[in-house]
């Protein structure tokens, strides 16, 4: 028995049985001794992962939860020195410009995926399959910059309608993908037996393993509009942000992500302590809609489910 | 032989002749030619992959379902050849009904919800009223032995039945249709054997109402329950007999082998 | 009341004139259904292209005016029109490597310790915070950043390494302490990508067939040699494929390096001095680009950085299919 004998054909320096031969117990006790150290680096290592996290989390909380407060969600931004400003605004507009990116994002993220789960393997589903990966990996300032170029720059007006295009152009390859995998889950009995009474093939479709899959996309669904919530390099060039409250698509609008950015690198403690609390909100709402997203799976596969 | 000999006298329910299906370039059943009386258990059986249960997609246009199959030959039902030009698929389906091996009730919908699924697909002509589909789900699962089980809990889930009462309220959703003939695709094969017994009885009942096609891998299951009897050996029909006949007394030496167990 | 009086099986009534019938979609309705959703699928590559085209035709003027030596020239001058994206270019490299070369064996030692050594109670509750440093947005490591990870740098980190390890005038730790530096934006970025890493690496290492493991303890191999010499080999391809998917991710990250790179166009072998990345320089200069030459080539910046991400993201798909198809 050699080390040879390894199903990956990799060869230790001596073989186990060798080291084991040669200087018996001091080179075994030095190999348990190396090898303890090393499980304990990755003890190590998971501390250390985790350390930002709750460094982060905790000073979000130090610095921004007394700031947030009711004029923090009522009133829109003050200048520096003025304790009575807030990001009203900015939460609303990244409600709307969310709105906005869902409103293309989710039909065309469902139909594709519809689309990708029931073609299978044919030559245009693998194509786009594989282009919908490299929507996935483009940087959100290259989205940005396509919208700009798209909506902003011929009509020479930035605009929450923009930014809501560069943001769908990030959900759809995420509500592809998961509506893909959720229908293809469905098994194909169902389909057979839907067929099999009569339904025609897009009613069966539709009424029964899209109402089959719903749970898994609408948790697929809150993902992507977690994900793009927090986004701000795409928004700088198309919603470009707004000091008062405006709700119109076709104006700029603000961003509760940019507002943070703008006051973050500003000189001003004050806004340093708004753009805290305006963090701990923002992480906040992040966190609800990807707990409920999980919630909604959960509950499916209740008592009494399969 | 000559399936002729055996022919009922009265109009068959479905008449089958020169049918071929094939998946692909692959020819899975191969000109099989007979003919199902009305209101009798008719069963299937063969070997695995004798193409028993491609045959019985045949009957209702569900073989074509799957990408790249198709099939030749005719299978007359009501006078006409449900693959002639101007026959919708869909149409066929809702008189010719099936239960499939693995019971598959819609998650989503309540156990009410399943069995009217087939008539909220039918044309607006022919689809009953809200309270005229109260009559014809209490029909439906009566039928299939169901009723007394689940008449206090109708809107709650189907998936929270058991298997067996799972396969009897897909039998009954599929008979919502009245459809005239109901093909059943190995429909004990996952259940437990008292389950089993239960969904044979009702089955053996329903005959007089609607008349079945059965495939079943289980000799003895086709013994029990069917009036006819056709035996398949690789894609072809070898025998097709009144039921009695084809254990006691089969003409065919395959046939013979098979229901003596020397194969199979 | 039974539905046996549902007409029994008629032809439309246009049957006469109908065309052979097509035995699949034949219903209007399917028709309808099969256009929207290859509609709706056909969005995905025209949206590429379309990116493409729009990000490269703003581009384009200053690709013309400066060649492809436009990513290989240093100086950016806004007053005389001259760009040079040099610096950026070095500054997403170095600041990628530097994060790569931070998270990497912390990822795979987080995912080492879930997969292998974890005790059960405690394997969920971790996975699940490691998972969620992915889940924070990129303004909210930025905030973090600039506020707090950056003074704790130039307060201790850099007189640390610069005074008590006398290593000031090593070349790597050169230069003032201001504070925002290329290693700043590493240490920010090896946070970002370590969840990414770290679940890809702990995917694959599932991945590995339990007779791997017992056949290298069965040897005499301790648990480690069991992990080094027995696991990783087989699970390699697919833990470079995670490296390399996260080194797409932080080759295209903008906002928080963007607030702790100190934003300036220089070339340094110094990692405390401020740099600038691709993705940084576009975010920063964009509401104060005063010509339209400024415009492009910052547009121009935004192709070369499509380019790249494209290419190394389809490396590490590649990889990691080609882990999958080996291991079917």
């Amino acid at each position: 028995m050699t080390a040879a004998a390894l199903p990956t054909g990799r060869r230790p320096a001596r073989s186990y049985r060798d080291m084991l031969a040669a200087g018996t117990a001091r080179t075994l006790r030095r190999r348990h001794f190396t090898s303890r150290v090393m499980i304990a680096l990755t003890y190590a290592a998971a501390a250390v992962a985790i350390l930002p996290l709750i460094l982060i989390v905790w000073h979000l909380m130090r610095e921004g939860a007394s700031s947030v407060n009711w004029d923090f969600f009522t009133r829109i931004p003050a200048a520096p020195g003025d304790a009575h400003g807030g990001m009203a605004n900015a939460i609303v507009g990244t409600g709307i410009i969310v709105l906005l990116a869902s409103a293309i994002g989710l039909p065309v993220g469902i139909g594709a995926g519809l689309y990708l789960a029931e073609q299978r393997n044919g030559k245009l589903a693998t194509v786009v399959r594989f282009l919908s990966d490299v929507l996935n990996g483009l940087p959100s300032i290259v989205l940005g910059i396509f919208a700009w170029g798209l909506l902003v720059k011929p009509f020479k007006h930035f605009s929450a309608l923009a930014g809501g295009i560069a943001l769908a152009g990030m959900m759809i390859p995420l509500v592809t993908r998961t509506t893909e995998e959720m229908i293809r889950l469905v098994p194909v009995s169902m389909r057979e037996a839907a067929l099999a009474l009569g339904y025609t093939r897009w009613r069966t479709s539709l009424a029964v393993v899209l109402r089959t899959a719903l749970p898994g996309i609408v948790t697929g669904a809150l993902v992507a509009v977690a994900r793009i919530a927090g986004e701000t390099a795409p928004l700088i060039f198309t919603a470009f942000g707004n000091q008062f409250w405006s709700l119109s698509p076709t104006q700029p609008i603000a961003a509760l992500p940019m507002q943070i950015y703008n006051y973050a690198i500003s000189p001003y403690d004050d806004w340093h302590a708004q753009a805290w609390a305006g963090a701990l909100v923002l992480l906040g709402l992040v966190l609800v809609i990807s707990l409920a997203a999980r919630f909604a799976t959960r509950s499916r596969f209740g008592p009494g489910g399969d | 032989m000559d399936p002729a000999a055996t022919e009922p006298a009265q109009v068959p329910a479905i008449g089958v002749d020169a049918l071929d299906a094939y998946f692909g370039a692959s020819r899975v059943v191969r000109d099989v030619r007979f003919a199902v009386p009305t209101g009798e258990v008719t069963a299937i059986i063969g070997p695995s992959g004798c193409g028993k249960s491609t045959l019985l997609r045949c009957l209702n246009r569900m073989h074509e379902t799957v990408a790249g199959a198709r099939v030749e030959g005719e299978v007359r039902f009501d006078g006409r050849d449900i693959y002639e030009h101007g026959v919708s698929a869909i149409s066929v389906r809702r008189h010719i009904g099936m239960v499939f091996q693995r019971p598959t009730p819609f998650p989503t919908m309540s156990i009410r919800g399943n069995v009217a699924a087939g008539l909220k697909v039918l044309p607006r002509g022919e689809r009953p009223s809200r309270r005229d589909t109260d009559g014809v789900v209490e029909q439906a699962l009566r039928r299939a032995a169901l009723w007394d089980e689940v008449k206090d809990r109708l809107h709650t889930s189907a998936v929270a039945l058991s298997g067996g009462q799972q396969q009897r309220l897909c039998i009954a959703r599929a008979l919502a249709t009245s459809p005239r003939v109901l093909l059943l695709d190995e429909p004990t094969a996952s259940l437990d054997p008292i389950s089993t017994q239960r969904v044979e009885e009702l089955v053996y009942e329903l005959r007089s109402q609607v008349t079945i096609i059965i495939v079943t891998h289980n000799m003895q299951q086709a013994a029990r329950m069917s009036d006819r009897t056709a035996f398949m050996l690789a894609g072809e029909l070898i025998e097709y007999a009144p039921t009695n006949s084809m254990f006691t007394t089969p003409k065919d030496s395959r046939t013979e082998a098979y229901v003596t167990g020397r194969f199979g | 009341m039974t539905y046996g009086s549902v007409s029994p099986i008629t032809p439309p009534p246009s049957a006469a004139v109908q065309p052979r019938v097509r035995i699949e979609g034949s219903s209007t309705g399917d028709r309808v259904y099969r256009a929207v959703t290859t509609g709706m699928a056909l969005v995905v590559p025209v949206l590429l292209v379309l990116i493409a085209w729009v990000v490269f035709k703003a581009g384009w003027p200053a690709l013309r005016a400066f060649g492809l030596g436009f990513f290989t020239d240093s100086g950016w001058d806004a007053v005389n029109g001259h760009f040079g994206a040099a610096p950026a270019v070095f500054g997403t490299i170095v600041s990628s490597l530097v994060a790569l070369i931070i998270a990497t064996p912390l990822a795979v030692g987080v995912a080492i310790f879930l997969s292998e050594f974890a005790p059960r109670w405690i394997r969920q509750p971790i996975a699940f915070f490691v998972d969620l440093l992915a889940a924070i947005p990129s303004v909210v490591y930025g905030l973090w950043g600039i506020l707090v990870l950056v003074p704790a740098i130039r307060a201790h980190f850099m007189p640390f390494v610069k005074d008590t390890l006398h290593l000031g005038d090593f070349p790597l730790f050169s230069g003032p302490a201001y504070g925002p530096s290329m290693f700043a934006a590493g240490v920010i970025l090896a946070i970002m990508i370590l969840p990414y890493i770290s679940a890809v690496t702990r995917e694959v290492l599932m991945a590995v067939p339990r007779s791997q493991r017992e056949a290298a303890l069965a040897l005499g191999a301790t648990r480690w040699e069991m992990i080094w010499d027995a696991v990783l080999p087989y699970a390699r391809s697919g833990i470079i494929g995670g490296i390399i998917l996260g080194l797409g991710r932080a080759l295209g990250e903008t906002m928080a390096v963007t607030m702790v790179i100190g934003n300036r166009h220089e070339i340094s072998a110094s990692l405390f001095q401020p740099g600038y990345t691709m993705a940084s320089l576009i975010a920063n200069e964009f509401s104060e680009a005063t010509s339209d030459l400024h415009m492009a080539s910052l547009m121009a910046v935004g192709a070369g950085l499509f380019v790249i991400t494209v290419i190394v993201n389809a490396i590490a798909r590649w990889l990691v299919w080609r882990t999958a198809r080996a291991g079917a």
